[in-house]
């Protein structure tokens, strides 16, 4: 497990360093738009997360390969989902190997529905068998939870009191 | 480690209830409502996984809120020269 002292640090850095491009206007965006600001700043949170923990888990990988693709091609905010490179709620058809869950329809409650629900939450959950995605899920909670707690720590240091 | 019986659950899961329940005990152990209290076993593993779903989506909107925030407390300061000791003050 990664040591999560060592996690949030690795993440502020590399995401005061998007900040301070982000402020500068050095960032681009594909396709020629502008992104408003708050949108490039939280793709850069996600994304550095994801650089900070690096290739070893599926949804980091999966965050990193959506925003190689073009981080400003994504689905707007109408889905609960993680922003960036979704481009609906269907199933994706980016060739990964789906799993078809037998039981269909959305049963809210059921745990086939709430199944459902976390593959398209998490990133890359899509394809997993749901041993993994399990997995991956807790490691990701994880990860937010210190995303956020730095951002938070962040706004703070910088909200004049 | 799952030569119990399988689970006759319909779906692609060919793991054991062993393995479910462990994972979904390590989940709750995340998420903040379900860990104060409740010491059964047997909650419900489709409650669990709502509650889980539920944490994502609030850490997602907390993360956009965040940044909407950091949006207009950006335009007034520059984060190059405060790097440092951000840092130093996160990590204490």
């Amino acid at each position: 497990m990664t040591n999560p002292g060592g996690l949030r640090s690795s993440f502020a850095r590399i995401f005061l360093r998007s900040l301070s491009r982000i402020n500068s206007g050095r960032v681009s965006s594909s396709r020629g738009r502008t992104l408003p600001k708050h949108r490039s700043i939280s793709i850069a949170a996600y994304a550095s997360m994801a650089s900070a923990v690096g290739t070893r888990r599926a949804w980091s990988r999966e965050v990193l390969r959506r925003i190689r693709r073009g981080g400003a091609r994504r689905a707007s905010r109408r889905t609960s989902e993680f922003p960036v490179g979704r481009k609906g709620r269907k199933e994706p058809g980016n060739g990964k190997k789906l799993k078809k869950e037998a039981g269909d329809g959305n049963e809210g409650s059921s745990i086939q529905g709430m199944r459902k629900k976390l593959r398209r939450l998490v990133p890359g959950g899509e394809g997993m068998e749901f041993h993994r995605l399990l997995a991956e899920t807790a490691h990701y909670i994880k990860c937010l939870k210190t995303q956020v707690g730095v951002m938070r720590s962040i706004a703070d240091y910088y909200t004049p009191v | 480690m799952s030569s119990r019986s399988r689970s006759s659950r319909q779906g692609s899961s060919r793991i054991s209830d062993d393995q479910i329940v462990d994972l979904v005990s390590k989940l709750r152990s995340l998420l903040p409502e379900i860990r104060n209290g409740r010491r059964s076993d047997k909650v419900s593993a489709s409650k669990v996984l709502q509650e889980t779903c539920n944490y994502i989506r609030n850490l997602h909107q907390e993360v956009d809120d965040l940044s909407e925030r950091l949006s207009q407390l950006l335009q007034t300061i520059d984060p190059d020269s405060a790097e440092a000791s951000i840092i130093r003050s996160l990590i204490m």
